[in-house]
């Protein structure tokens, strides 16, 4: 059986008709659908035990915190992370990504660098514009080399040893690139700098091991791993996290406070400020367990031969541009493209018409969409859910857009 | 083939492949453009205005094709104007001529030259 197979009838959404055709939802990359093991799991959690977590000495109060908790557990095991502390649920890729410029630039020196790079996700590029502003620090961004990878002698030539954090995407949400995390991170070591990995588009699709990445913090959103909005994953080398001087205060991070100070809580508690997202934690430990029920290694496998058949099938239309790496290198589950003579958001429109849902725009990659020297793109992404059918109707009907306006 | 054509009117399809109006007026005394920060469309909106009246109005700008198409009735439509009368120009009059079924969500493809119209009449900036 092959891998949507299995997964088609968990998704209840995929019965939806849009626009008079079936839904065929190619738009996972921004956010993916829940199977109903996550639906039920949250609605469970409300019904049954919800109360605030920690501190609480009745019984749903235990049983919310137990559950919680155990959401870390589940999460600690899926991504390989030592320990438990390691694991720090925050909102989302951008929040954790917030509280690490906040925090790992808050000691810096005025001209101490911070390297990210032309294929960053807006949200791994403006809270660091914001921390350098404040700490008056040089924001410097590894450029991408023609095919769209990373050119890693230009990394090699800004590492400087002022060079303090690197941040940057382990798979491009444009491009697909999926980055050498371990090569730039033992790179990055090298001049003593921290490093940070946005995995928002890499932990839906690939096996994930904290232990052989080597980077000292990765951030990722569980909703586009099947999971919830809402919360969202920081992990942080222990060491690292200990390092860490918390920048958001409130309940549940303090052990004892006074009114001019305070005794920070353990790790992970330490940056958990404020009543946390429970229900997601709830929904969070049921898409771990899909997932891992149906294997990362198929996971991965399943969605590349997708991305395969979707590039093949665009490439080979005429006045159709795909971008990103080119065949045969690895990438993960998104194909970008642009129709010549379209604006890329009047190709989704009319996509949609045909009840096939893609994302259009600059993707919150402005420097890169200004790099590639297009306004936008359109963009396909696929899930677990997604079948070799939808893509041929995509390719299909991106072949037939052209009659329409161009 | 692709049967319904979702917003994409006759008026649309036609505007944004041969608009009539995408040029730089020599003169222009008021200039004005922006970006819909949504999707990054961007539009510059060219008038030459004489003795109070719109004597000729051009955009050009990076836009999908209802913007485009939009752009380019707002330049008819204010053209040959008082510049009060250009001022007034609503979403409804455009959309009266564009003739397509608009979802709120592209709204503002058809209200962004409008924007930059009521800013170039203000004076313009970019
Ligand atoms: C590479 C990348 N980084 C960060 C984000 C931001 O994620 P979120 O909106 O869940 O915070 C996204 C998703 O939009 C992304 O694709």
């Amino acid at each position: 059986m092959t891998l949507h197979e299995l997964t088609r009838g968990d998704f209840p959404i995929l019965a939806r008709v849009v626009n008079g055709h079936p839904l065929a939802y190619l738009d996972s990359a921004a956010s993916s659908q829940k199977p109903r093991t996550v639906i039920e799991a949250m609605s469970q959690y409300y019904e049954r035990s919800h109360a605030n977590v920690h501190r609480s000495i009745h019984t749903l109060g235990e049983e919310a915190t137990e559950l919680y908790e155990a959401a870390r557990d589940r999460v600690q095991r899926f991504i390989g992370a030592a320990r438990r502390e390691e694991v720090v649920f925050t909102r989302g890729t951008t929040d954790g990504l917030n509280l690490l410029a906040d925090a790992l630039c808050a000691g810096l020196a005025p001209g101490d660098e911070v390297l990210i790079t032309e294929m960053e996700h807006h949200s791994n590029i403006v809270p660091w514009q914001l921390a350098a502003r404040r700490q008056r620090l040089a924001l410097r961004a590894v450029p991408i080399t023609g095919p769209g990878l990373l050119d890693l002698d230009a990394l090699d030539r800004l590492l400087t040893a002022r060079t303090r954090v690197v941040a940057f995407t382990h798979v491009s949400n444009v491009l697909g690139t999926i980055n050498p995390v371990a090569d730039i991170c033992a790179r990055a070591r090298r001049v003593g700098a921290v490093t940070v990995v946005d995995g928002a588009q890499a932990a839906p699709h690939l096996a994930l091991d904290m232990s052989v990445l080597g980077c000292d913090f990765y951030v990722f959103s569980p909703h586009k791993m099947l999971g919830p909005t809402g919360i969202g994953v920081l992990w942080g080398r222990r060491e690292r996290l200990l390092g860490l001087e918390p920048t958001r205060g409130g309940g549940e991070m303090i052990k004892e406070v006074w009114i001019e100070h305070a005794e920070w809580n353990d790790l992970p508690w330490r940056f958990e400020p404020g009543t946390p997202p429970i229900a997601e934690a709830v929904g969070l430990t049921a898409a771990v367990e899909y997932l891992e029920k149906l294997g990362m290694d198929r996971v991965a496998e399943h969605e590349r031969a997708l991305t395969r058949q979707a590039l093949a099938g665009l490439t080979a239309l005429p006045g159709v541009r795909v971008f990103g790496p080119p065949a045969g290198v690895e990438r993960g589950a998104v194909v970008a493209f642009a129709v010549e003579g379209l604006h890329p958001h009047d190709v989704a429109a009319l996509l949609d018409a045909e009840g096939i849902a893609v994302r259009a725009g600059h993707h919150c990659a402005m420097p890169l969409m200004r790099r590639l020297g297009v306004v936008g793109t359109s963009r396909a992404s696929f899930s677990v859910f997604s079948t070799p059918a939808e893509v041929a109707r995509l390719v299909r009907a991106v072949a037939d857009v052209r009659a329409v306006l161009a | 083939m692709i049967a319904t054509r979702g917003p994409y009117s006759e008026v649309i399809r036609e505007r944004w492949r041969r608009p009539r109006f995408r040029r730089a007026p020599a003169g222009a005394t008021l200039v004005a453009e922006d970006v819909n920060p949504l999707c990054g469309d961007r539009v510059r909106l060219m008038l030459r205005l004489d003795g109070g009246r719109v004597a000729e109005a051009g955009f050009v700008g990076d836009s999908c094709a209802i913007c485009t198409a939009s752009a380019d009735v707002v330049a008819e439509l204010v053209s040959g104007k008082p510049a009060a009368e250009a001022r007034a120009l609503e979403p409804a009059d455009v959309l009266a001529v564009l003739q397509a079924d608009i979802r709120p969500t592209r709204m503002r493809c058809v209200t962004l030259p409008l924007s930059v119209l009521a800013k170039a009449l203000n004076g313009g900036g970019a």
